[in-house]
């Protein structure tokens, strides 16, 4: 049960660095790039430096300069969303491997897991909200104070404005492309920090390609929860838990099949996107400019 | 983005040796496939160290060239044409899934020789290799049985194909000579390597109870799983036991190296011939590393029974063999036939689970 939480973490973290993108208008596809690079950095940081938030600086700060690329491209030329992103997973996917190359096979001590003398023993309870590592926290903090930025004041609704309508914003005044750029980088903070927490935190050592996929969970992720910071943290220990519970059962010997299971995340996601389609009238639907290029007319 | 660069190199490396071609033309040119990036303390390092031991012993006849991350499928095809034409006269590809892309290339370029690794289609200038790895299953099968307090060992598996169902099975038929009721709890992860989801599996066997943790899978997550929960474990295609020193009763190890050497020895000689060669503990092509964390008794049991499968005096899959539905399964001459191992999707009595898809 408490490995739920453990495995929902990155996707939650990269999720909601993902939905702050999106919802300034901008879709990122380079996540598992971002992350991977950031797993690199982060486990070389805290192997150099001996200490886990070294680590996770240094693979938010990786997965920044990841994404200020993707903002570079992206924003400044006004190049294709979509091809940029998977060109940033690629490079990702290989820069990682020369950059881990001469981690592989360290490791390092794990962070550690908060122990609150009495509350961390309460049976059942205790463990997971009070016994997890410090990410975990850091995790749902982070989705509450986007919930909170996004819906509750004026710099969230004006970048919501940005993704909506980039010609409103654009003629209202506002930045759009600073803006964007913000919410990218924003996203590239959170998708590297999703990252390091894989050496750091879930399995305490580098091998390139260690990420297997979970960037393109995130972004299911974000689908699946239409763009809502509450739904997405449902969706993401929805996602943690039907991981984690498979194994159990094919442990337990209930005969379930793992392929099916494996797989179930993302039909969920195409389920939900054939809802999403049949709700058009009243449900959140995606940013209406998600995706499109902004050039200001100058 | 490595394999590009590699590509380049190796592109670079083929005009150099036209312009050079004094000193390089002399030197036979090998070449090598990988499936993953040669830091993956696993299949594709273990690969890789083969070719290095290759290099250390004829370094001065040959020259090695390798493509990293080279997904199967098309593009693998792409990359040993490439090889091929930058003048590499023998070439191991090393994944099961560039079978048809080597055939493939190995029909264009007769002259050159192709060795492709786990796979069983051959030609005239294509060879097969691959290890038994089922012979060092059974030793971890009595291992798991003797160490087992619970009585129930994990098993991560990655797809149930017949090669990791061999190794089950091997497992098995061990561990039921030491303790005849022993159980075993499978997890099929679906995937030959994403670290976290063989942790998440690690752990959900240990937190069901069993307290001997092996794999089928590429990376050393579970073994540190199981160091952490202090349980025991075994390592899978090289060494782990930096992440379990505590943890680690041994590990199956690929040994590439001797063979590779022979072979391009027989390729110098000039007495390459296409092959089917399945080699074990007996030729060294599979290897156990040491044993360690368990009582002397066990430890000489496990020596033993290394001996004795490499001296032939025991099979693993010697007769009879009873399969889940209490039927004997076809077996002749002591023991299965290598046929009937190399395409096992059976599992044997005394295994409470179905393989999945079936």
């Amino acid at each position: 049960m408490l490995s739920v939480l453990a495995a929902s973490t990155p996707l939650l973290l990269a999720a909601t660095g993902e939905l702050v993108t999106e919802r300034a208008g901008v879709l990122n596809l380079g996540v598992e790039g971002m992350m991977i690079v950031g797993a690199a950095c982060g486990f070389g940081g805290a192997w150099l430096s001996g200490s886990i938030i070294i680590g996770a600086l240094c693979g938010i700060v990786a997965g920044i300069l990841m994404s200020l690329i993707f903002a570079l491209m992206t924003l400044g030329l006004a190049v294709n969303q979509v091809a940029t992103g998977l060109a940033l997973t690629i490079l990702g996917i290989g820069l990682s491997g020369l950059i881990g190359a001469r981690f592989v096979g360290e490791k390092i001590t794990p962070a550690p897991h908060l122990h609150i003398p009495g509350l961390s023993d309460i049976p059942l309870v205790g463990r997971i909200l009070f016994g997890e590592d410090g990410f975990v926290y850091l995790s749902l903090a982070l989705i509450v104070a986007v919930w909170y930025v996004l819906y509750r004041t004026r710099p969230g609704l004006i970048l919501r404005a940005c993704g909506d309508n980039h010609v409103s914003a654009h003629a209202l005044g506002y930045p759009v492309l600073r803006i964007r750029m913000y919410a990218v980088m924003f996203g590239g903070a959170c998708a590297g920090l999703a990252g390091a927490y894989l050496p750091l935190a879930y399995t305490p050592f580098f091998i390139p390609g260690m990420t297997a996929g979970r960037g393109w969970i995130a972004l299911a992720l974000v689908v699946f929860a239409s763009w809502r910071p509450g739904r997405l943290v449902a969706g993401a220990y929805l996602f943690g838990a039907v991981t984690i519970l498979q194994l159990h059962a094919q442990g337990a010997g209930l005969g379930v099949p793992s392929q099916l299971m494996s797989a179930l995340p993302y039909l969920a996601t195409v389920i939900v996107l054939v809802l999403i389609s049949r709700a058009r009238s009243g449900g959140s639907t995606a940013p209406a400019a998600l995706g499109t290029v902004f050039v200001p007319d100058r | 983005m490595r394999k590009i660069l590699a590509a380049v190199a190796a592109a670079l490396l083929a005009t150099g040796a036209g312009l050079f071609s004094a000193s390089a033309a002399d030197k036979l040119k090998v070449g090598f496939i990988y499936l993953g990036p040669i830091g993956d303390l696993g299949w594709t390092y273990q690969h890789d160290q083969g070719r290095l031991a290759l290099v250390k012993e004829l370094g001065d006849k040959i020259e090695t060239t390798y493509l990293e991350n080279v997904s199967e499928g098309p593009d693998s095809e792409r990359s040993i044409e490439q090889l091929a034409r930058a003048g590499n006269k023998l070439i191991f590809t090393t994944s099961f899934g560039y079978m048809e892309p080597t055939l493939k290339v190995a029909k264009k370029y007769p002259n050159v020789h192709f060795e492709h690794a786990t796979g069983y289609k051959r030609d005239k200038n294509m060879s097969t290799y691959s290890g038994k790895f089922y012979e060092g299953r059974y030793i971890q099968g009595l291992i798991a049985a003797k160490m087992s307090k619970s009585g129930v060992l994990g098993y991560i598996g990655s797809f149930p194909i017949p090669e990791v169902i061999s190794g089950i099975n091997a497992t098995m038929l061990a561990a039921q000579t030491i303790n005849p009721n022993i159980k075993v709890k499978i997890i099929w992860v679906n995937t030959w390597f994403d670290p976290g989801k063989e942790a998440d599996a690690a752990k959900a066997l240990i937190d069901q109870g069993a307290d001997v943790i092996m794999q089928h899978t590429d990376s050393p997550a579970a073994m540190q799983v199981a160091a952490e929960r202090g349980k025991l474990a075994f390592g899978q295609d090289s060494e782990m036991i930096k992440f379990g020193p505590k943890t680690q009763l041994t590990s199956i190890m690929d040994n590439w190296g001797p063979y590779y050497i022979e072979r391009v020895k027989a390729e110098l000689d000039g007495k390459w011939k296409s092959e089917d060669t399945w080699d074990g503990l007996k030729e060294k092509m599979v290897v156990m590393a040491p044993y360690t964390n368990m009582p002397d008794d066990v430890k000489k049991l496990a020596e033993d029974t290394e001996a004795a499968i490499k001296a032939g005096t025991l099979h693993p899959f010697k007769c009879p063999i009873i399969g889940q539905d209490g039927k004997e399964v076809e077996c002749k001459d002591g023991h299965l036939a290598d046929g009937a191992i190399l395409g096992m999707n059976f599992y044997v009595k005394g295994i409470d689970d179905k393989i999945p898809g079936k």
